[in-house]
Parts: structure tokens; C-alpha cells; sequence
């Protein structure tokens, strides 16, 4: 079959790539598409001084290209529908936690087919086991592996429709045009998608081959665009999971023990308790005791009214400093030996951080007869499933699991923590249950970004950096949820597998943006049954963190000026370009007061280059800020960031990606960590973890796009938050004379919090909120 | 249980519950009004913030039994008259602020008693002001929330 694009020019160049796709057999208009495969990156550039490294495996082949190649086999089962109201659909197999993928997926389809994006409706698929691979949200891949299969399903769907329009009108198909949902002919004779669908349906499934719409003629690709639920957010219609209604799935808290995954051993009060005003159920789970109630607040008091004896959890008797002690004794040695005055060493510390989002870990569950139906808002839907229809002892189709839209994600919903909980809950009860984790709990047993270490030894000779040599070692990051298929979960788990995948992930995603000779990054892992997880980021935060501070005392020891050593080792010119743009529009080297200073951070990955300068005030009349319960401590007060993200699709949402990861970026390098005491991490309210607030963000934010012309789209989800935390280290650094040896800088400052009891385990909720009101 | 009887978003409700649950589970367990977020029950991350007549209050801290019959209680659902938004939701929308929007019908009711309370004490609404607020986004949307304000207060 001819590709059925109807632009005769389209036709004649022969050069322009085709892809394959299916005409699905559908009484309306189904269409199913493959992968293509675009080279993306330029060959290096080179620098005088600069000794080339030598290929690094995450330059020629990310995480991105391995999510995107492990989901190449079924991609060919993602649809684009065309409805009898001749709106289109689709169902994303990804989850949206946030980040814009409805948006900017509507933006595409609506782009090849010439369509308003109000017309395609995108929601989320529910687990599709049958997708092995490809149902994984993470690593900053949405945009980027399933670009140009939908574009071809999309640009195949527009050519059937146009060839049944020609039928139908009599017509040529080149003198068709399509616009809005209309297809239009010559004297004006006009007919909707809705009218087509069923004529441009097929009974057989065939192959069909097409060329895509050229770069040059995009009119919604690359234009900015609100996000689609923008109005039912602020008028509060917005639907999280909390907010759903399903049948007498009534609020169920779970009381947890004192220490981190503590586990009860008997409950000596639970007929009291179930005696309570609301409360319907009191039951011993794995993980503590679940209660039941007509209220969340009922469920709470229930909760704390519990009398439970408990083990001592999975790092009993642990705090900071005896985990940190294991850290390092888990470290490897640097392979280059130390040459006094010519060696540049570093050796940092990075402290437990939450990944918890404002909407804390919740499933609806209702495990019933012999099946299971479960919602939540789940990244890698596939192996949830199975780990659920394992534990509940149930064929995986006897398994529904709903993907709801979450209210942030940063790596928690990489795991089904709370669907597996609701679904035991469930099950035991034998009735339906709204699970939610409280703030308490999501803060103090959730998951964790690992405690690490990295140590940094470069040898430097004249002009140039002879050897780079990287030590990550790091409390083992759980990627239990493998690349969303169970098989590759399952082997995750094998404690040789973890060792592997782990080794896998970093190998993908570390790499070093400059000419430094002999490199090497290694990474070691020490499991100690910490519930960790990526957060907005597995390594790069804190390996960027490490390398920005000792690329500026090379800097230094040569003699140079920070962002001038950087643009010469730089290993090519797109690169140096994004560099450019920052210290160009952040006027790099301004004079600036004492106890402030700029700071410069650059971090390539998920296939983008981005660049950080921020300027830092460490005054003491800005650091000694009084905020009640609060940190506050040095302020950033200007950030100037600039990245290279290939296409980017939606520069509004692009953007407010950045903006994220630049907030995240000063959390984690100044203010926001876990403190491990006794077993147990203290914090347990938002005035105890200390993320970013209004205080702390910057007052001037300006966030550039550098367009290279790379034809397809890079990550960005997780892509700011490294280069900013690179370049806020540097700055702290040259504003105060000091290096900083640990992150969060302001770890072990005094905290500014009484820790809440762990027995209760949920701080009561205050009764004087009246008289707070303002 | 007994019986408590108040104005949300301009109508007359009667709930049967204890007097000690709070108003955020009043709102949301027992009414179905979900707009107002549980972010923490302990009046800190702000999700839940709603106005009590007029002023700014996060109801996971009230207990039921101290609203009286004579208390408006106006959500996220109440704040827009009808089809027409509130200058703060449309200032949200024009900035597109939200990221997944946990945080955001909070943020929008405490910027609007920020600004009532700015006016009727004489204050600009500038960074001072601004870094008062409380309010959590996780997802980090801190500087377009700044920028909203100042265009919905223009409006207001
Ligand atoms: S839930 Fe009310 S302030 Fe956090
Ligand atoms: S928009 Fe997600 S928490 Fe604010």
C-alpha cells in the first residue's frame, strides 16, 4: 500500500524514513504501530588540552534507549481509536503522576493528525501484562520511547480516514485536506472523522508503511500549552484516588510499629478498639495492624488507641553514623595512586532523603470471590500485579489493577507499596478498603533515597586531567520493580540480580561530560533492609555534586576560572552551548558581596545536555532568618538554568519540569534529609523534613531552552535537579571558604523540631485551628 | 454521635458524627466535598486549607463540634460564582501552575486570604509576603505560585 499522506512533495522525497504499523480489524478505525530508531547523538568535539576519554557506555546507549529497546517487541500493541464521535482516544500505557505526559501526548497525536489536542482524549491504561515491557514509567523515558510509535499509529489513522474520504467524495486524495476533524475536498464537500470511522475500519489486520509529518510544518509540536486538567485542579474537581467513591471501600489506616519495617508480634486491646465511634475493623496485617473506619480521622484515633507489641524492625539500634561506618567499609579503592601536588581528591557523604509526594501511598482494594480490583497510581503496573496475584494466591487475570493519576511521584510509585498492603487488607476482611498511608508513616517507613558516599580522585599534569576516577558507594537502591516486566523484577530481586541491575542502571545512566583521560565510575552497594527506591534520580544527584565540586578546584589548581575550564573540557559544542547560555544570561563573574557567590553545575543524561548557575546568599542576616519550625539557612536567590532536550514537545510543561527539579535540587543539597536514631528515622511532618518552601526558593528563576535541532525528544523529568545541586555545592563553597564534605549542608545543624513519639505512631491532629484562621 | 448543622459553599448542612472528628473528614469522609487534600492532619503542609468566613483555616484541625450554625465555610468547590472562576483560579490557569495539582486548591485559598488580609492590613503583596506562605508543592511549583498571586491580586 502507498503511504497515504496526501502533500504530493511528501511523496517525491524518497530520502524521508518510513515506518511500519497495523490497520487493526475493528468495526471503527483502530490502528496499532512499531518503533523506528533515530541516532541522536553528534560525534565529540575536541579541546586543546583536554586528553579525549575514551567512550563511555551510557554515550552510545542510555537508560533511555534500553527502557525504549525492551519495550520495542509490543509497542505495536499501543492504539490510536478514532470514535464514533469522531474524537480520538488513547490509552497511555505510562502513569501521570504530575509531570504533563497526557498533555504533551495529546500535543502529538493531535500534531500528526491534524487535530486540536482537545479532540484526542489520552487516559491511563490499566495494567496490561501482555505489554511485558513496555507499561514503565521512570527514567525520564515516557516522552522519549513512545514518540514515534504513536506518531506512526497517528499518521497511519489520518491516512485511512483521508482514503476513505476519497472514496466516499469521489475524489483524489491529494486534493483532500484535513483539518480539525473535518476532511475537506475540492468545491467544499466536507466530511468528520465521525462519519469516516467506520468506513476507514478494517476486518483484516494489515501491515501498512508511512512517512511521518516533517519537523519543518509542526504547528502544535513545540508550542506551549496548558496542561489539560488545569481547570478541574483549581476548581477542585480533579479526581485523586482518595477522592473516588467506590462502593463501601471505607478510609483504613495502618498502625505501624516504632522502628523502620518493625513488624507486630500481637495486639493485646483490638476488641476495645473496634468498640470505637466509626470503627468496623481491627486486623493484624504483615506490616502492622489495619483499622477500618467511617472516617479517616476514626481510623487515626483508632490507631493510636492500639496496644500492639512489636519487633525491632530491619536497623535496630542503627543511627547515621553506624550505617555511614558501613557505607564505608563497603567502599573500593581508587585504582590511580596518590601523586602529592598532582592529585585532586574529594570524598563526600549524602545523606537518607524521603521521596515522599504531598499525596501520601494509597490503593483502593476490594478482594472479593476469588478476584481482585485494585487502584492506584502505579508506574510499573505489571509487576505489582503479579507480586499481588502471587501473594494473594490468584491467576494474575483474576488481577485488575486500575492506574490512577498521582499527586506526585518522585520514585514512589515506582513500587505498589500500598496496593499490596490494601490488597492483604482486603483480602483478610473480605471487604473493600481506601488505604492511606499517613504523613507520618510515608515519611518515616517509606521509601528512601540511600545513604551513599562518593569519593573522587583526578590527577592532573600541566594543562591537562590525566585520569577522573569515580567511587560511588551507596546503601543498595531497591529496583525490585525491574524494567516493568515481572521476569526482570523477579531476577531483581536474587541478591546476585540486584547486584547486576543495580551495576546495569548506573553503567546506563553515569557518564562524564568531559575530556579527562582515563575515567572510571564504579559503584558499590551494601544492602542493609532499608526500604530505598530512585528519587527524582538514582545517582546522578549526588555523583554531579561530587564531580562540580572537584572539577572547580581543578579549575583552581590550573589557575582558570570555573566556567572557562569547564567550556574547554567540555567534550563537544552542543554541550558548550548550553554552558554558554547560562553564563551568558547569568552574567558569570559579576562581582558580587561578601558571603554570596555564584556557582556553576553541568550534567548530561537521559539525552540532554543542562547547565546550572546559581547564585548563593550565605550572609548571616539571610542564613539566621527567623521562620518558626522551619529551615532556613542560606538562600539561593538567583538560579539561570539552560538544557539541550533534543524536540521538546510542550515548552510550558518542559519548563515546569525544570522548575521541579530545580526546587528538589536546593532541598537536597541544603535543607531536606532523614535523620536515622535508634532504629527509626524522627521525621514525621513537613515541618520536620524539610523540602523546599516559599522561603527557600529562588526570587529570580530563569529557565532557557537550547534547541540544537536534534530530531527526538530527550528526558527531562529528573534532569534539572543534578546540574542545580552541582552548582549550589560550588557556590556554598566559594562563598564561604568551605567546601562541604556532607549533603544536605544543614545535616547536622540544630534541629529546629521536638521529634513526635513513635508510640502512637500519628501525631494527633490539633483542635485549635480556628483560632489559626487568618 | 450528634448532630451538627453549618453552611459549606452556601448551602445548609446537617452531619450526624462525634464531635471530635475533625472538619477535613467531615468535609470529605462524610459530605463527599474531596477539593480540600489530606497532606498531613496536622496543620503544617497547608493541603487542606478552605476559609471560614472569610479567612483562611485548614479544617484538619478543627474538631466538628466547634463550628457553629452561623459558620460559612466555602472549599475550592465554593470559591468560583458559578461557571465564573475567581480571579486566583483564573491567574492559576493563565500561569499554568499546577504540576499533578495535590497541593494546588490549598495554595489557591490561602492566596486568596493572603491578599484580603495584604489589603486590609496595608501591605504589598512582594516576596516578604509571598514567603510567608506555608503551603507545600512537592512538586516544586513555588515560583509560578508567586507569579499567579501577583497577577490574581491584580484582579481581585
Ligand atoms: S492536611 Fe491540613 S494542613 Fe496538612
Ligand atoms: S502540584 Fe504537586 S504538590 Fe503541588
Amino acid at each position: 500500500m502507498s503511504a497515504p499522506t496526501r502533500a504530493p512533495k511528501e511523496r517525491r522525497d524518497v530520502s524521508r524514513r518510513r515506518f511500519l504499523g497495523y490497520l487493526v480489524a475493528a468495526p471503527t478505525l483502530v490502528v496499532a504501530a512499531e518503533l523506528g530508531r533515530q541516532q541522536l547523538f553528534a560525534p565529540p568535539g575536541a579541546s586543546a588540552a583536554a586528553i579525549p576519554s575514551p567512550p563511555q557506555v551510557a554515550d552510545a546507549y542510555d537508560l533511555l534507549d534500553a527502557i525504549r529497546d525492551t519495550a520495542r517487541p509490543t509497542a505495536n500493541l499501543v492504539k490510536v481509536e478514532v470514535n464514533r464521535d469522531g474524537t480520538v482516544s488513547f490509552a497511555l500505557p505510562r502513569s501521570d503522576n504530575g509531570q504533563g505526559i497526557i498533555t504533551s501526548t495529546a500535543m502529538i497525536i493531535a500534531e500528526e493528525m491534524d487535530l486540536e489536542p482537545e479532540q484526542v482524549n489520552v487516559t491511563l491504561a490499566d495494567s496490561r501484562p501482555e505489554l511485558v515491557f513496555n507499561q514503565l514509567t521512570g527514567g525520564s523515558s515516557t516522552t522519549f520511547s513512545t514518540f514515534t510509535p504513536i506518531r506512526v499509529a497517528a499518521a497511519i489513522a489520518k491516512g485511512a480516514l483521508l482514503d476513505a474520504a476519497a472514496h466516499l467524495l469521489g475524489q483524489d486524495v491529494d486534493t483532500l485536506t484535513s483539518r480539525a476533524g473535518l476532511i475537506t475536498g475540492a468545491g467544499g464537500s466536507a466530511i468528520p472523522f465521525s462519519e469516516l470511522t467506520e468506513a476507514a475500519a478494517t476486518d483484516v489486520t494489515k501491515q501498512v508503511e508511512v512517512a511521518l509529518k516533517p519537523r519543518e510544518e509542526f504547528s502544535i509540536i513545540g508550542t506551549e500549552r496548558g496542561k489539560s486538567d488545569a481547570r478541574a485542579i483549581v476548581t477542585g474537581k480533579k479526581q485523586f484516588l482518595a477522592d473516588m467513591k467506590v462502593p463501601d471501600a471505607l478510609p483504613t489506616v495502618i498502625c505501624r510499629g516504632p522502628n523502620l519495617n518493625s513488624e507486630p508480634l500481637s495486639v493485646a486491646n483490638a476488641d476495645e478498639v473496634r468498640n470505637m465511634p466509626g470503627i468496623t475493623d481491627v486486623e493484624m496485617v504483615s506490616t502492622g495492624v489495619a483499622v477500618r473506619a467511617a472516617t479517616t480521622g476514626q481510623a487515626i484515633d483508632g490507631v493510636n488507641a492500639l496496644r500492639v507489641e512489636w519487633d525491632g524492625g530491619t536497623v535496630e539500634g542503627e543511627n547515621d553514623e553506624s550505617v555511614l561506618e558501613k557505607v564505608r567499609a563497603a567502599e573500593l579503592p581508587l585504582a590511580v595512586p596518590s601523586v602529592p601536588g598532582e592529585t585532586v581528591e574529594g570524598d563526600f557523604t549524602f545523606y537518607f532523603r524521603s521521596n515522599s509526594a504531598l499525596e501520601t501511598n494509597m490503593a483502593i482494594a476490594d478482594v472479593r470471590d476469588g478476584s481482585a480490583e485494585i487502584w492506584s497510581a502505579l508506574k510499573v503496573p505489571i509487576t505489582v500485579q503479579h507480586d499481588i496475584a502471587e501473594q494473594l494466591g490468584m491467576p494474575v487475570n483474576a488481577v485488575t489493577l486500575h492506574v490512577v493519576e498521582g499527586g506526585g511521584s518522585f520514585g514512589r510509585r515506582l513500587f505498589g507499596d500500598a496496593a499490596k498492603e490494601a490488597a492483604e487488607v482486603s483480602q483478610k476482611l473480605g471487604k473493600p478498603v481506601s488505604l492511606i498511608w499517613t504523613r507520618a508513616d510515608d515519611s518515616r517507613q517509606g521509601r528512601t533515597h540511600p545513604m551513599a558516599t562518593s569519593r573522587i580522585r583526578a590527577v592532573v599534569a600541566g594543562e591537562s586531567v590525566v585520569s577522573f576516577e569515580q567511587r560511588h558507594t551507596s546503601v543498595t537502591t531497591d529496583f525490585g520493580h525491574g524494567l516493568g516486566d515481572a521476569a526482570t523484577a523477579a531476577a531483581a530481586k536474587l541478591p546476585l540480580g540486584a547486584v547486576g541491575f543495580s551495576e546495569a542502571i548506573w553503567e546506563l545512566t553515569q557518564t562524564t561530560p568531559y575530556d579527562f583521560g582515563a575515567q572510571t565510575r564504579v559503584l558499590s552497594e551494601v544492602d542493609l533492609r532499608f526500604n530505598t527506591s530512585s528519587m527524582r534520580n538514582v545517582y546522578s544527584p549526588d555523583v554531579c555534586t561530587a564531580r562540580d565540586l572537584i572539577v572547580d578546584q581543578i579549575a583552581a589548581k590550573m589557575g582558570k576560572d570555573s566556567y572557562e575550564f569547564r567550556r574547554e573540557f567540555l567534550r563537544d559544542d552542543a554541550m558548550r552551548a548550553v554552558l554558554d547560555k547560562v553564563a551568558e544570561e547569568g552574567n558569570w563573574g559579576r562581582s558580587m558581596e561578601e558571603g554570596t557567590a555564584q556557582g556553576i553545575g553541568f550534567h548530561i543524561e537521559y539525552k540532554s545536555f543542562a547547565a546550572c548557575l546559581v547564585e548563593l546568599d550565605c550572609r548571616p542576616e539571610t542564613v539566621n532568618r527567623e521562620i518558626r519550625s522551619a529551615r532556613t539557612g542560606p538562600r539561593v536567590t538567583k538560579v539561570v538554568f539552560a538544557s539541550d532536550g533534543g524536540l521538546i514537545i510542550n515548552p510550558l510543561g518542559y519548563k515546569a519540569q525544570v522548575m521541579g527539579g530545580i526546587n528538589d535540587g536546593i532541598a537536597m543539597t541544603l535543607t531536606s534529609s532523614l535523620h536515622l536514631e535508634d532504629g527509626h528515622f524522627i521525621e514525621a511532618s513537613w515541618d520536620n523534613y524539610f523540602y523546599t518552601r516559599q522561603w527557600n526558593t529562588p526570587l529570580d528563576m530563569q529557565i532557557f531552552i537550547v534547541d540544537s535541532g536534534r530530531p527526538e525528544p530527550g528526558g527531562v523529568g529528573e534532569l534539572a535537579v543534578a546540574p542545580t545541586c552541582g552548582a549550589i555545592a560550588c557556590a556554598y563553597a566559594r562563598a564561604t571558604g568551605t567546601v562541604p564534605e556532607y549533603f544536605p549542608i544543614l545535616h547536622k545543624e540544630p534541629l529546629p523540631f521536638e521529634p513526635y513519639p513513635t508510640v502512637p505512631p500519628i501525631p494527633p491532629s490539633p483542635t485549635n485551628g480556628l483560632e489559626m484562621a487568618r | 454521635m450528634s448532630t451538627h448543622t453549618f453552611k459549606v459553599n452556601g448551602e445548609t448542612v446537617t452531619v450526624d458524627v462525634e464531635d471530635d472528628v475533625r472538619m477535613l473528614w467531615v468535609l470529605r469522609d462524610v459530605l463527599g466535598i474531596t477539593g480540600p487534600k489530606y497532606g498531613c492532619g496536622i496543620n503544617v503542609c497547608k493541603a487542606c486549607t478552605s476559609h471560614v468566613n472569610g479567612k483562611a483555616f485548614n479544617p484538619c484541625s478543627v474538631p466538628v463540634g466547634a463550628i457553629s450554625e452561623s459558620d460559612e465555610i466555602t472549599t475550592i468547590e465554593g470559591l468560583a460564582d458559578g461557571d465564573t472562576l475567581h480571579p486566583m483560579q483564573e491567574a492559576w490557569i493563565d500561569n499554568d501552575v499546577a504540576q499533578c495539582g495535590y497541593c494546588q486548591p490549598g495554595q489557591i485559598m490561602a492566596a486568596v486570604a493572603l491578599v484580603k488580609r495584604c489589603e486590609a492590613e496595608g501591605r504589598d503583596i512582594d516576596d516578604e509576603a509571598l514567603d510567608e506562605i506555608r503551603n507545600i508543592c512537592r512538586c516544586g511549583t513555588y515560583n509560578r505560585i508567586r507569579e499567579a498571586i501577583k497577577a490574581g491580586a491584580d484582579n481581585m
